[in-house]
């Protein structure tokens, strides 16, 4: 029995070693989490064991496990048990699973410092062997700190075996103890010179790895270095102590002379590549103290290097001849050929090298022969990457320090035209963006860049295959802005704009076909000039009628931005319409809408005008609005002006005290703002005053090679035509281009006349504009500050005059724009208030005129009625849009209408960015007599469940015979259903909502109501934004929502006149006021 | 040059050698290991031995079906990492006898012996591959045959 119990426990021990738990994951594949946990559960009781051997065992297979990839962190206290046996076989495992499984914040390492140091003394120096190699893996600093004497000692020991160790794990003490370093170092030195090649070794690589952090502490030993450099035939030495006096020439230069001999010995002599490599490589790093002579050697033995057929040379010899190419590219750039090769590689590793040195190598020269050759593998390239990577590098040279290469912008076009063919690239905004740079700065490329963006919209289609996926499409963006904003170059206006509204652009990303919108509108200000010249009218009338046949397709358009810019310039071309077919010339005036030019300005360029004398940027121009002091002070002052004798000393002492402070609060205040923006119109002004304007930096590339008249808009044709050109004589050449672009120029349009480019200096063929000197007043400021944002939204600027009410109306846009959906529905509402007149009161938008008729006599005239209606806004559960209709019931014209609210401090009108509380918002129309008009207005409302009034003023000019000032005060009523939005329910959902139990009831009872049901549910339904969920018989539920989502139920019973409403809402007061609301509309009835 | 570890893995992407020469947590090596096991898979065999990796060079090469990957340093040498790593290869070849996966599999820890008398802390501390074998086998003299059971019934 007891023998049965001893060989179970028997069998169970010893069922697994190394090679079984190896052999059992291998059978296990299918299961081998399972497994191998059954097998942690087995080890976990070997471990209870006190039989070292088993624990060693299971010490040994916990580090198999450990590998692959299980936490053995619990058994780290076990390790340390077969670590201290005094079994060399058990200490081995123990050791190797140690350094395995330990790193710093094992905590038990703190307990094995005496068992290593026994062990570091063992008289086996096997036993010190394998402590030192566990210690090199898991050493801490405190047993760095604790053991460095003893490993010190080492470093002396008999054996070289022990001593070789001992000076490696040296270098791990002295990082995790750096006090170790001083004491150790003279034996360390010592060991430089040992007998023993492996410690004579070890003791180079640890110096030299110091050496490397820290050189000059190192310099005395460079005599003693350069004798083993000459003696030592260990190339792994060699390369060491080459590497350590790469890391000393910096500090003594006087080494380098000194050392170029035996290195280049060296590099003539050597048949091993690495010790080659190294010696290259420290020559080329030295770049000051190392002969040109040297360099060329090394460049032609990197030459052999990437000739090798051996990809790791080739790969070797490319990176470091990129590191001669900062230093000499000249030597480097004769070996173009060769690059050039290693494009076809097969390694892509190799080509991307390939590239990186290219970038450096291109001159005005050989740009175009370069980018040929790239063109050509973008072409054969398979892989999308290293096409995508070879796309941005053509961009990239091209572009490098401001197209400083580019002799050729027709030819830079093309080639980016020809980019665009490829498929399944992501970098078409990369593309896009260097079109816009080059058609807005190189103002001589325009004609030709024009031409080309309309081709690439003509075939769009041809792009538009898989396009919505590739990145390609953005091309399109560039396209259409060029074709649009230099409208006036194209060929074919007609062709291009009806290429822009094809039906098929729908399938484009939304913000491109938001441009495609706006730069229609561009083109058909353009064409409309050029067909008004004509005596043929129905031209004209004929572009407008394709504007308005195509753009709905924009106005239904999801995307918000298209929709808000299609149905601004649909309305926009109608009313066009409208004049055009009264005989009215309207293209000077739709043309004004896109004039001006747009000018880069450079991101610095303002920190170059200096400021004028005895201007204080910082000093206020008015008096300081100060928060501080509140408006009780403000008549003070004026008070105290009155009295100027105490005012004025007491007036500048605020000044010199307050400034300083008022500034620092400025700043701030500026700082927080992130709508300030550094360079204020008003300072910007004064600028202009001042004669300082001319230093504004015009930066201009000097381009000796000029414009060539092209045949074709292949790329390929440029480079050709450059070969032939640089074969004629270059002088006689110059002088005709110079005419003939001389012709050209002033054959091309009077606005380039003016520029500076055309006055004297004819050498460069297109010029790349960082700034030009005129910069009108408006437009210059915005180009800079916006500079980084998208052209499109400039173009609520380029119209300089009319800045300030197009930048009301965009916001304006915005707003309504939250409320295109509702807007089918809204109309039908407001048919109905239209019907009213405003006389009926309306009870969802109450229709609250104050009209105190026997005020005054003027208002009887006008009366113009104001009906509203409020709608909330579901995606944000704050702002409540106004909608009014203004209509105009007198004999007289209206104008300049201003509408205006007292906010609350519940609800407030949104306005524009930059106005004060009190500021009235401009109603964007006018009105003749008889007509009505609609206009929005955003309010926003922080709390819901209470109604309230808003007081507002509307103030406007009548125009009989002369004009007149007139106010007319309204009230808006905000009711609380006015919150609510009809939102569909279901009646499981329903059911789910009254059980939750976090509704609360509330009820209501009408008598004397005498409709039909239907009708009184209907009632409900259309006043109070209700649904119905589910009506039986003389019975019905409804549901609600508000904008911020509170729910609101009602059950409606009948039964004869009276209506019994049981009603549920998670907020009480919004329900009772709804309540109150429903019990109002019906007792009017 | 002190490597900061070297993994030996199957083109499977199974690790089967580890050696961490830098301290880290054991998320972090894992996280490692499964980056660069992915990304020297997904090399082509044409491709070249070296990649840039953080700020870490990555020297590899296969031999048969395990893949021998070390990081090194910027200024180190590539060169050098695979004579290293060949050195280690010719070591194992001359213990085990024409090695194999599986022996390194199911002798993982005399793979790891010899490799620690290789190396130590990263850095190469024998050149002598016969000084290295030497030592090897003298430990291994050493370490007694186990009587594993001999030992239990004893007690």
């Amino acid at each position: 029995m007891a023998l049965k119990i001893v060989k179970g426990s028997i069998d169970r021990m010893f069922d697994k070693n190394l090679q079984d738990l190896v052999r059992g994951i291998r059978n296990h594949k299918e299961d081998e989490a399972k497994y191998i946990s059954t097998c942690i559960d087995e080890i976990k009781q070997e471990l209870k064991q006190d039989n070292i051997a088993v624990k060693a065992n299971a010490v040994c297979k916990l580090t198999y496990l450990q590998m692959l990839g299980y936490d053995v962190s619990w058994a780290a206290f076990n390790i340390v048990e077969v670590m201290s046996s005094s079994k060399f076989t058990y200490k081995r495992i123990g050791y190797l699973a140690a350094s395995q499984c330990f790193h710093e914040s094992t905590d038990v390492i703190m307990l094995t410092t005496n068992q290593i140091r026994k062990d570091l003394s063992s008289p086996n120096q096997y036993d010190t062997g394998v402590a030192l190699t566990g210690l090199s893996c898991f050493v801490t600093p405190d047993l760095a700190r604790d053991l460095a004497n003893d490993i010190m000692t080492l470093m002396s020991h008999t054996k070289p075996y022990i001593r070789k160790k001992a000076v490696l794990i040296m270098y791990k003490v002295f990082l995790k103890y750096p006090e170790s370093l001083r004491p150790a170092f003279p034996r360390l030195k010592e060991k430089l010179e040992d007998p023993d090649p492996g410690v004579q070794s070890a003791a180079v690589n640890v110096i030299c790895e110091l050496a490397r952090r820290n050189p000059k502490n190192y310099l005395s030993l460079a005599p003693l270095f350069f004798k083993l450099m000459t003696s030592s035939t260990n190339n792994w030495v060699l390369i060491k102590i080459i590497k350590l006096f790469g890391a000393l020439t910096p500090l003594e230069p006087r080494l380098g002379k000194k050392l170029i001999e035996p290195l280049t010995n060296l590099i003539h002599s050597t048949s091993a590549m690495s010790l080659l490599y190294e010696c290259v490589n420290t020559v080329i790093a030295g770049q000051y103290w190392f002969s040109v002579g040297s360099k060329e050697l090394c460049v032609q033995k990197l030459r052999i290097l990437i000739e090798d057929s051996d990809q790791n040379l080739k790969y070797l010899g490319l990176l470091a001849m990129s590191k001669i190419l900062k230093t000499h590219p000249k030597s480097v750039q004769s070996h173009k050929d060769l690059i050039l090769q290693c494009l076809d590689d097969k390694d892509e590793s190799i080509r991307l090298r390939a590239l990186d040195l290219l970038y450096g190598m291109v001159s005005k020269k050989n740009l175009m022969e370069i980018v040929k050759k790239l063109m050509l593998h973008v072409d054969k390239a398979e892989g999308t990457t290293y096409r995508d990577e070879l796309l941005t590098k053509i961009i990239d040279i091209c572009s490098q320090s401001n197209y400083q290469y580019i002799t050729n912008f027709e030819w830079y076009i093309s080639i980016l035209v020809e980019l665009t063919r490829l498929e399944g690239t992501r970098h078409g905004h990369l593309i896009a963006s260097q079109m816009l740079d080059v058609a807005i700065r190189v103002k001589a490329i325009r004609v030709f860049a024009v031409a080309q963006m309309a081709t690439l919209l003509d075939n769009a289609h041809l792009l538009t295959g898989n396009m919505q996926r590739n990145g390609i499409c953005e091309v399109l963006y560039a396209a259409a802005w060029i074709c649009g904003e230099f409208s006036e170059h194209l060929e074919n206006p007609m062709q291009t704009l009806e290429a822009m509204l094809r039906p098929k652009v729908a399938t484009l990303p939304g913000h491109i076909q938001a441009v495609y919108v706006q730069n229609a509108a561009k083109l058909f200000a353009t064409i409309l000039k050029s067909q008004e010249g004509n005596t043929d009218s129905t031209a004209a009338q004929d572009t407008s009628q394709l504007m308005i046949d195509r753009l709905p397709l924009f106005v239904q358009s999801a995307n918000l931005e298209v929709q808000e810019r299609a149905s601004c310039i649909l309305q926009l071309v109608k009313y066009i319409q409208k004049l055009q077919q009264k005989d009215v010339e309207v293209a000077e005036e739709v043309n004004a809408l896109f004039a001006g030019e747009l000018n880069p300005v450079a991101p610095k360029a303002q920190k170059k005008v200096p400021v004028p004398e005895g201007l204080d940027l910082d000093a206020w121009i008015n008096e300081p609005p100060s928060e501080s002091e509140s408006e009780d002070e403000q008549p003070k002052a004026i008070f105290a002006k009155e009295e100027p004798k105490h005012s004025r000393p007491r007036h500048t002492e605020v000044d010199e005290k307050e400034l300083a402070r008022r500034r620092e609060a400025r700043k701030q205040e500026q700082a927080n703002n992130p709508f300030y923006i550094k360079a204020s119109p008003s300072s910007q002004k004064v600028y202009q005053d001042a004669p300082g304007v001319e230093h504004i930096p015009v930066v201009q590339i000097d381009l000796s090679v000029p414009l060539k008249v092209p045949g074709l808009p292949m790329s390929d044709q440029y480079v050709k035509l450059e070969e032939e050109r640089r074969q004629k004589e270059r002088a006689e050449k110059k002088k005709k281009e110079k005419k003939k672009r001389k012709e050209k120029r002033s054959g091309r349009g009077k606005k380039h006349d003016s520029g500076p480019e055309s006055e004297e200096d004819i050498t460069p063929a297109h010029q790349v504009d960082i700034v030009t000197e005129e910069m009108p007043e408006v437009k210059e400021n915005h180009s800079s500050k916006f500079s980084n944002i998208f052209f499109l939204h400039l173009l609520f600027w380029v119209c300089d005059d009319k800045k300030s009410s197009k930048h009301k109306k965009k916001k304006q846009k915005k707003e309504k724009e939250e409320k295109e959906k509702k807007k089918k529905k809204k109309h039908h509402h407001h048919h109905h208030h239209s019907d009213g007149g405003g006389e009926e009161s309306v009870q969802n938008g109450t229709v609250e005129e104050e009209e105190p008729l026997p005020v005054s006599l003027s208002h009887r005239l006008i009366n113009p009625q104001v009906v509203y209606d409020i709608q909330g806004n579901l995606q944000d559960g704050s702002q409540v849009v106004v909608s009014v209709i203004f209509e105009n019931k007198c004999d007289s014209f209206l104008k300049s209408m201003e509408f205006n609210v007292l906010d609350s401090l519940n609800s407030k009108l949104q306005r524009p960015e930059g106005s004060g509380p009190h500021d009235g918002l401009t109603v964007p129309f006018q009105l003749p007599p008889g007509v009505s008009n609609e206009a929005r207005f955003v309010f926003t409302v922080q709390s819901i469940v209470m109604p309230q009034k808003l007081k507002g003023t509307l103030t406007f000019i009548v125009k009989v015979d002369s004009s007149t000032h007139e106010k007319l005060d309204f009230k808006l009523h905000f009711t609380c259903t006015s919150y609510l939005i009809t939102t569909p329910c279901y009646s499981d959902a329903f059911a789910k909502l009254l059980e939750s139990g976090d509704l609360k009831g509330s009820s209501v009872r009408l008598e004397g109501v005498n409709m039909p049901f239907h009708h009184l549910l209907a009632r409900i339904c259309f006043h109070h934004h209700f649904s119905i969920v589910e009506r039986i018989d003389s019975c019905a539920s409804m549901y609600s929502r508000s904008i911020q989502g509170h729910h609101v139920c009602l059950l409606v019973k009948t039964s004869g006149q009276t209506v019994s409403i049981d009603a549920k809402c998670d907020e009480p007061t919004l329900l009772g006021n709804v309540l109150d609301e429903i019990k109002q509309t019906f007792s009017q009835c | 040059m002190f490597f900061s570890f070297m993994l030996l893995f199957s083109r499977q992407g199974k690790l089967r050698l580890q050696k961490w020469y830098v301290p880290l947590s054991d998320k972090e090596k894992k996280k490692i290991t499964r980056e660069l096991v992915q990304t020297v898979l997904a090399r082509k065999p044409k491709m070249c031995s070296f990649l840039e990796w953080r700020d870490l060079k990555i020297v590899y090469k296969r031999y048969a079906s395990l893949y021998f990957c070390c990081a090194i340093e910027d200024q180190d040498n590539e060169l050098i990492t695979l004579e290293i790593i060949h050195r280690y290869v010719e070591l194992l070849d001359k213990y085990f006898g024409s090695v194999c996966e599986l022996d390194i599999i199911f002798n993982f820890e005399k793979a790891y012996f010899i490799l620690d008398e290789f190396l130590l802390g990263g850095e190469a501390q024998e050149t002598s591959k016969k000084n290295v074998l030497k030592a090897i086998e003298q430990a291994d003299l050493l370490q007694e045959v186990r009587h594993l059971i001999k030992i239990t019934v004893d007690k």
